[in-house]
């Protein structure tokens, strides 16, 4: 019957798969290039590419280019499964990628059992407790970032009560639990805990029950857009600060959405654009020149996962070897004067959780100031 | 009670617009048949234009509105209807649906990939100021959105009854083949709805893309909302998708604030599901006649 | 008509034969479309039943293929075996479609998409808030494959034969139902309601068993995916997947046995193959999907069908939706 014809037919096409083969170093992105993330990924995306390029320009790694293949996993764990398969079976030495904690825990056995180290962009505090020897973060885990925010909030702030409000997802929530153990054991009182949907638009509800709680401090745990959506929507209703967030909450993206309701608000950043150090000042205007806007935090994640690849491979082994790789990188302490492209020194210790120092950081004037600098928690 | 005025007032400014997607929506079903599954994303739409005619053509404001409005009408009022709804309505209802969601994701994802994933500032149609009253800060935009969207569905009512052609356009929904007969042109009127939309969906998008920026994602959540609206308020009247919009809207306000912020997508879908199994016509909904 | 048949028959035999063979030349990501292409087809089976050929549309489905896949997640990660939980999963889906069928079929097709719409979104609610029972937004991880007679389903093709096994069981006792009077009763409910009334079908019982069947199938496509994806979390349930189910089975051609079949090659496997495209593969699936339902909306069994027999009339099975709206339109309540 013709139908059935056209049926396998049109599986047989479907199934044409182009397996391309190149001499140079395959490196794969697999992150959130559309999708609710979309911004996130594709600020990951580009750092990578602008190392991969400035790389390639000189030569490449060990004489070899860099060959990168960008994988969309459009911000949806089933995609960001098979996509990661197929990145896979593309043999590359190094995986970059995923941004949202979901999709990384969705593909981290298959990673492990390929035995492939995957930089990955997720803060999600439980992702280095789940026991991948090749999984090595970009940026610090919620489990880093939240007890220095916590001092902050307890020695700067003298706040005896916080508000809260999160968006309902592995990052929101992972950085809510983290945020409450902390809390609680510096005895602050949460006295208001709530819930957002991701790309939720409308939080008047919402903030009226912030008003209603009337804490000392209100705590906004969300992505760029929300976070935005928030302050609009806080300083229209009249609700009293401080406000204090993560990285998020004062990221470029969010300052750019909220305009004058981002002045005043205060928090911790692991990584920024705006940090007073030259190398990440200079690294933000080559961005700026190359992709025609500003890097935010995950373009710096992004580039300096390349260039620690680049470093360990050529400094510390001399040819690709993925195992090795994975296993001189815990432990491994990089500084800028070993290679500048890590823009920071950055230690990895033995589960590929990250420490570096940051900062604290409040929004001025439609800017980010850095107010203070925090060590690292190692030293 | 500070909170509660609040509230309330935020509640209905959200339904004014739920109401102006609904009435569209209602519209198209009323005299075509037509459940538009692509509504949402046509209200995310005409910020679009109207920021392309800013940032591309160098347009001020108050005329890239205008722009933005005849491309609407145009577009996504006499296109959708040429080029989508024409052919595929002799197939039935199942076939117009599922196109709709097609068209749905088209739209999405062409403003994605020409415009951009991201969420842009959009201006405001009036100065982002508050009011304070009775203790309670009202933001000005509120209001106006409540006026706004209440004006224009009480100029569309008054179209509706008091014109000729709205009249005509309510014989074509009742009853197109003996709205024929006593020589009412019924596909110009068909027609008429169709831009009435396309016009609904461009004084929705102006009020709310200010606030909630524009994103290609607008429409996701905007259209459910809308059929819910629908559908409460009563599918076959106009004056039941305005109710039906300022009732979801403030029912959501008060249930995302004293019930649990987790399950507030769930008090909307609670009330619809109750109500199209006791009440399918919708709480100001005649009893259909007819089905289609 | 028996060189039709014969020619059927070739076609479907090296069909079945692609089937078998081809995962031998795919990497494991060719293996897991392939595999995903099969669950999905289960599911859509269950929803063609429902729409198909019983005329009532659900967009509730993707609730049905999560509560399965959750059961199985939850149960194999706490030790049991896979085949009760499967089993298990099938039967609570029923009973819940059966359920939510008995209020919501009194309405008619339009609302009742607005039912199962909310329903849908209500489970994954569910699925997403209560992290007790279903671990919220982080899921239940490491779910485990289960093993046939002591041998491991672990590799990807072993895994993948299990999903095909699973997908001929469900096409066969598919296709008893449908020859069987239940089948021509729920043709006949589609046709003409009234006419099936009058001659004494309980219109109500079979709407409400070919729905309740419908989810059923739908579980059971869930607890083969959670197996296959090895990670349960909420998104994947969500009213995404209950529209993608629908196109499939429209697309794939409503009321045709191997509609489904087509309909998931093009709605999984499509997007896997369009996707050098980079950004443009979803616009140019969506517009796809509008220019088939513009020029066939008998989806492509219909259009095939219409090629093929150009001078007849279409027979009843093959009417798909055009009648049954044209006896919407005209029905009088």
């Amino acid at each position: 019957m013709r139908r059935s014809i056209f049926a396998v037919a049109l599986a047989a096409l479907a199934l044409a798969a182009g397996t391309a083969g190149a001499a140079d170093v395959k490196m794969a992105y697999v992150g959130e290039i559309s999708g609710s993330i979309a911004v996130s990924g594709g600020n990951f995306r580009d750092g990578v590419i602008l190392a991969v390029e400035e790389i390639n320009a000189r030569g490449g790694i060990l004489k070899e280019k860099i060959a990168l293949t960008l994988y969309d996993t459009q911000t949806n764990p089933g995609v960001a499964r098979s996509q990661m398969q197929k990145a896979i079976d593309g043999d590359p030495y190094v995986i970059l990628g995923p941004i949202f904690s979901g999709n990384v825990k969705v593909t981290l056995q298959m990673v492990q059992q390929a035995e492939i180290p995957d930089f990955i962009g997720g803060e999600a505090a439980e992702l280095t407790t789940l026991g991948s020897a090749y999984l090595f973060r970009t940026s610090f885990g919620q489990q880093i970032g939240m007890p220095k925010i916590a001092n902050y909030i307890r020695d700067e702030l003298k706040a005896k009560t916080v508000a809260l409000i999160w968006v309902n997802n592995d990052f929101g929530k992972g950085g809510r639990d983290k945020l409450m153990k902390e809390l609680a054991a510096r005895n602050i009182k949460l006295v208001a805990d709530v819930s957002t949907e991701s790309g939720q638009v409308d939080f008047a509800a919402d903030v009226v029950k912030l008003k209603a709680a009337n804490a000392d401090a209100v705590f906004v745990y969300s992505n760029e857009e929300e976070c935005a959506r928030i302050m609009r929507e806080a300083r229209k209703q009249g609700l009293k600060g401080p406000f204090v967030g993560d990285t998020t909450l004062l990221s470029q993206k969010t300052i750019e959405l909220a305009a004058e309701a981002a002045n005043g608000v205060v928090g911790h950043v692991g990584l920024t654009a705006d940090a007073p150090i030259p190398a990440v000042t200079e690294f933000a205007q080559r961005f700026q020149k190359r992709f025609n806007y500003k890097p935010d935090h995950n373009g710096i994640k992004g580039y300096t996962a390349v260039y620690a690849v680049k470093y360990v491979t050529e400094k510390k082994i001399g040819k690709f070897d993925r195992k090795a790789l994975a296993k001189i990188m815990h432990g491994l302490t990089i500084t800028p004067q070993e290679e500048p492209g890590i823009l920071m020194e950055t230690t990895w210790d033995n589960v590929g959780e990250i420490d570096r120092i940051s900062f604290l950081a409040e929004v001025v004037n439609g800017k980010q100031n850095i107010s203070k600098v925090l060590p690292k928690l190692g030293k | 009670m500070a909170d509660i005025l609040q509230l309330l007032v935020a509640g209905l400014a959200t339904g004014g617009i739920y109401a102006l997607v609904a009435v569209g929506f209602t519209l198209l079903w009323q005299t075509s048949q037509t459940i538009n599954f692509a509504q949402g994303e046509f209200v995310m739409l005409p910020a679009f234009f109207v920021l392309i005619a800013m940032g591309y053509f160098g347009l001020p404001f108050w005329p890239a509105v205008a722009v933005g409005g005849a491309v609407s009408v145009v577009v996504l009022g006499l296109l959708f209807k040429k080029w989508m709804v024409d052919p595929m309505i002799r197939h039935g209802v199942l076939p117009l649906v599922i196109a709709t969601i097609g068209l749905a994701i088209l739209m999405k994802e062409m403003v994605r990939e020409f415009y951009g994933a991201d969420a842009w500032p959009f201006p405001a149609l009036a100065a982002t100021t508050d009011v304070a009253v009775l203790g309670a800060v009202f933001s000005v935009q509120s209001l106006i959105i409540l006026a706004i969207s209440l004006a224009v569905v009480a100029a569309l009512q008054f179209f509706l009854n008091g014109t000729r052609t709205g009249r005509c356009m309510q014989a074509t929904a009742q009853n197109p083949t003996v709205a024929r007969l006593l020589g009412i042109r019924v596909d110009r009127m068909i027609l008429y709805t169709f831009l009435i939309n396309g016009a609904l969906v461009w004084v929705a998008s102006l009020l709310i893309t200010p606030i909630y920026l524009a994103k290609f994602t607008n429409g996701e959540w905007l259209g459910l909302y809308a059929f819910i609206a629908a559908i409460i308020g009563g599918f076959n009247q106009v004056r039941g998708a305005i109710v039906g919009g300022l009732l979801l809207g403030v029912v959501d306000n008060f249930a995302a604030a004293y019930i649990s912020s987790q399950y507030r997508t769930a008090i909307p879908l609670m009330i619809l599901i109750v109500v199209i199994l006791f009440r399918p016509q919708g709480l100001l909904g005649r009893v259909e006649e007819r089905t289609v | 008509m028996k060189n039709r048949r014969l020619a059927a028959g070739i076609v479907l035999a090296a069909a079945g034969v692609f089937l078998l063979v081809a995962p031998w030349g795919l990497k494991p990501y060719g293996i897991f479309i392939l595999s995903m292409w099969a669950v999905m087809t289960i599911a859509a089976i269950g929803l063609n039943l429902t729409l198909g050929y019983a005329g009532q549309i659900s967009l509730a489905q993707a609730a049905f293929v999560g509560i399965g896949a959750y059961i199985t997640a939850w149960l194999t990660t706490r030790g049991w075996p896979f085949w009760p939980t499967y089993i298990f999963g099938g039967v609570s889906c029923f009973a819940v479609g059966w359920v939510l069928g008995y209020p919501a079929l009194r309405v008619q097709h339009h609302y009742l998409a607005f039912v199962t719409l909310a329903f849908n979104t209500l489970v994954f609610l569910i699925f997403r808030n209560e992290e007790w029972l279903t671990g919220g937004i982080y899921g239940i991880s490491n779910v485990p494959r289960p093993g046939v007679l002591g041998l491991s389903l672990n590799s990807p093709l072993a895994f993948y034969y299990f999903c095909l096994a699973h997908l001929a069981l469900v096409s066969a006792a598919t296709w008893w139902l449908i020859r069987s009077p239940w089948g021509r009763a729920f043709v006949a409910l589609r046709e003409n309601p009234i006419r099936a009334l009058s001659l004494g079908v309980d219109t109500r019982r079979y709407t409400l068993v070919a729905f309740a069947l419908g989810a059923g199938l739908g579980g059971i496509s869930g607890a083969i995916y959670a197996p296959l994806v090895q990670f349960v979390d909420p998104t994947p349930f969500a009213l995404g997947l209950s529209l993608n189910l629908l196109l499939m089975v429209v697309l794939g051609g409503s009321g045709y046995f191997f509609g489904p079949f087509l309909g998931a090659i093009v709605a999984v496997l499509l997007p896997e193959w369009l996707r050098f495209t980079q950004g443009y593969y979803l616009m140019g699936y969506a517009v796809l999907v509008i220019l088939l339902m513009a020029f066939s909306p008998t989806g492509l069994l219909g259009l095939a069908d219409r090629l093929t027999r150009p001078a007849r009339r279409r027979t009843a099975g093959a009417a798909g939706v055009a009648p049954a709206a044209a006896a919407e339109g005209e029905g009088v309540r």
